[in-house]
């Protein structure tokens, strides 16, 4: 046991969770059960049809948008994570990231629009996102259990903390990138601020937005397998069962399918980009 | 509320001075004439804009000139308020465009006042067809009706077959084309020109200078145009008004200007053009008393505005090496190859009543 630390702002943390429990357990349990719900349709969807169907349906997707070659890297893809016999936890995972995902942006893109415009805002925001960043993931799971305790909501929250800051702060670049003279054509044909949004600056700053998407994507992927260790389901729990049980097989499967995801994530979203 | 004579645009007294302390820069710049150095040490404050008036005529295409640094693009935004003054007002179409509301300034921007930009300002994932319907789309002007006007401008400037190119495809100077029809398709009033053509080669330049000038004058337009480039000035611009450090410093036509710099910095600007089609018989004759050869009545007549290179061959034309300048049947002067001479030379004092 080490001596009491000077600097433990968890003394001051953990009571004002405990707080929380207390007196805003409604408001938990309905943000729990709203996520819940919306994962549990996701994944419903997922694996509505079977494993062979739903990946067929995805690979003809994927030809009839980005051709033969991205069609046969995602068929590779999606045969490693249903030989494997992880076909379930795949599709687990995808809706995690999916939906992890679409929170990021949500709040990441509004938030990036305006510290591109207010300087204050993004000095603000700066060390922040350096913090949610930096800080191991581990360590704000513990929080997020202590509220929701174990499952998917932690790890959902967790992921969602780390996918924010490359979403944002490439949404920054993005729109500081668009050229000035682009933002004043603008202004100069009486458009609205709203119209320059729509019908300039974002198709203008289009390729980095995916870029960060991207980036937003890999990044959710990784902790949400981190956050098998939290009781996330999916490729993140069984890795997770490889390594406690010492079972190299388990282990490797699931790693390899892992791999498929990342790389099927990647290249379709890069290709994306144009 | 607006005539024939009110100006199109009126700039009154404009300042415009970058920084926090704008006003007591201003004050100062004023009372103890300090210059663009001092007011950035004492204040923290850049002059844009020091000073400035200058009314723009119907039909008219005024030029301003000025190197890098002299205040003339913030000048421009002055003029549809992308830039607010700090002093001063601008009026449009007699009207002072400080007090409009934002939806008026909108509606004056989409409708009375066009723009063309220094790098053209494409939106890159739109055709040629869309860039330049761009105006009319923020207008919510319906799609089929766009499309048509587009067209329409897009031929006017030579590009009616590159309507589902995108802008990558296209050279710069075809590029530009694409920005000075997006600014007819609006049909506006005034179009205001930000150097539009200095990223381009020089015969591409020429070109698209001659082609500005004519299509402005077809369509009736009025233009502020500006340039870096006192050629270029001198062959777009009706008039032409030369800034320093943000200070207009001379408004005149070109001949004004040449024949007449009011300093020394004009002077030195001018000293390399060639006045051989600038300077007319006007700024060049004698009075005829002075001229004692031959009698002015053997003479071959011209007019006022006849250009050095027309006098130049009327006098060697000429048995008595002469030419009289007359206008509506009264002689005003004589052109011999002496005052020509002077006047190509250029410290010629010109005759009163020079055109």
């Amino acid at each position: 046991m080490s001596s009491s630390p000077l600097l433990s702002p968890g003394d001051a943390v953990a009571p004002a969770i405990a707080w929380l429990n207390a007196h805003a357990h409604g408001l938990f349990q309905a943000i729990s059960f709203g996520i819940e719900t919306v994962l549990g349709a996701i994944e419903a969807c997922l694996l509505a049809l079977p494993a062979t169907a739903m990946a067929a349906l995805i690979i003809a997707l994927v030809f009839w948008r980005q051709g033969s070659r991205m069609a046969t890297l995602s068929a590779l893809c999606m045969a490693v994570a249903g030989l494997s016999g992880l076909w379930t936890e795949t599709m687990e995972t995808v809706a995690l990231v999916t939906l992890a995902v679409t929170i990021s942006v949500a709040i990441a893109f509004p938030l990036g629009v305006l510290a591109a415009r207010r300087p204050l805002l993004e000095a603000a925001l700066r060390p922040t996102l350096d913090l949610m960043q930096t800080v191991p993931p581990w360590v704000y799971l513990i929080p997020a259990v202590m509220i929701f305790s174990l499952g998917k909501v932690p790890a959902l929250l967790a992921t969602v903390i780390y996918g924010i800051p490359p979403m944002l702060r490439l949404t920054i670049l993005a729109f500081r990138q668009v050229p000035s003279e682009l933002v004043e054509l603008g202004a100069a044909s009486g458009a609205t601020t709203f119209q320059t949004l729509t019908k300039i600056e974002i198709p203008a700053a289009r390729k980095t937005l995916l870029l960060g998407l991207n980036q937003c994507i890999l990044l959710s992927l990784a902790m949400v397998v981190l956050a098998g260790l939290v009781g996330a389901g999916g490729l993140g729990a069984e890795v997770t069962r490889g390594l406690t049980r010492m079972e190299m097989g388990l282990g490797l499967r699931s790693g390899l399918s892992i791999v498929a995801v990342a790389i099927f994530l990647d290249r379709v979203t890069r290709r994306a980009l144009g | 509320m607006t005539d024939a004579d009110t100006p199109l645009i009126e700039c009154r007294n404009v300042w415009k001075v970058f920084g926090e302390r704008a006003r007591e820069a201003i004050a100062s710049i004023r009372e103890r004439h300090l210059g663009k150095r001092e007011v950035l040490t004492e204040f923290g404050c850049v002059v844009g804009v020091h000073d400035a008036s200058f009314a723009l005529k119907k039909g008219e295409i005024f030029c301003i000139m000025g190197l890098s640094g002299s205040g003339k693009s913030t000048l421009l935004r002055l003029l549809n308020r992308l830039i607010e003054p700090s002093l001063g007002e601008v009026l449009v179409k007699g009207r002072a465009i400080n007090g409009l509301s934002k939806t008026e300034l909108r509606d004056l921007r989409a409708r009375t006042i066009g723009m063309v930009f220094q790098n053209v300002a494409l939106i890159p994932t739109r055709t040629v067809l869309e860039n330049a319907a761009f105006g009319l789309e923020v207008q919510g002007i319906p799609a089929a009706e766009r499309r048509r006007i587009a067209t329409d401008a897009l031929s006017r400037v030579g590009l009616g077959d590159w309507l589902d190119r995108y802008p990558r495809e296209l050279s710069g100077g075809m590029q530009q084309r694409v920005g000075l029809a997006r600014a007819i398709a609006a049909d506006p009033e005034i179009i205001l020109m930000d150097e539009p053509f200095s990223a381009l080669d020089p015969l591409i330049r020429r070109q698209l200078q001659d082609e500005f000038r004519a299509l402005t004058k077809s369509l009736g337009k009025s233009a502020v145009f500006i340039t870096h480039d006192l050629d270029e000035a001198i062959r777009i611009g009706d008039r032409i008004a030369i800034m320093k450090d943000g200070a207009m410093i001379q408004v005149g036509t070109a001949e004004e200007i040449v024949m007449n710099p009011a300093d020394q910095y004009v002077a030195d600007f001018v000293a390399g053009i060639s006045r051989i089609h600038l300077v007319k018989a006007g700024s060049v004759m004698m009075p005829p008393a002075d001229f004692t050869d031959a009698p002015t009545a053997a003479l071959e007549q011209t007019g006022l505005d006849a250009d050095i290179d027309a006098l130049i061959h009327l006098v060697l034309a000429s048995p008595h090496g002469a030419v009289a300048v007359s206008e509506d049947g009264d002689l005003r002067g004589v052109v011999t190859a002496r005052t020509l001479l002077e006047g190509l030379k250029g410290d010629h004092a010109p005759v009163a009543g020079a055109a």
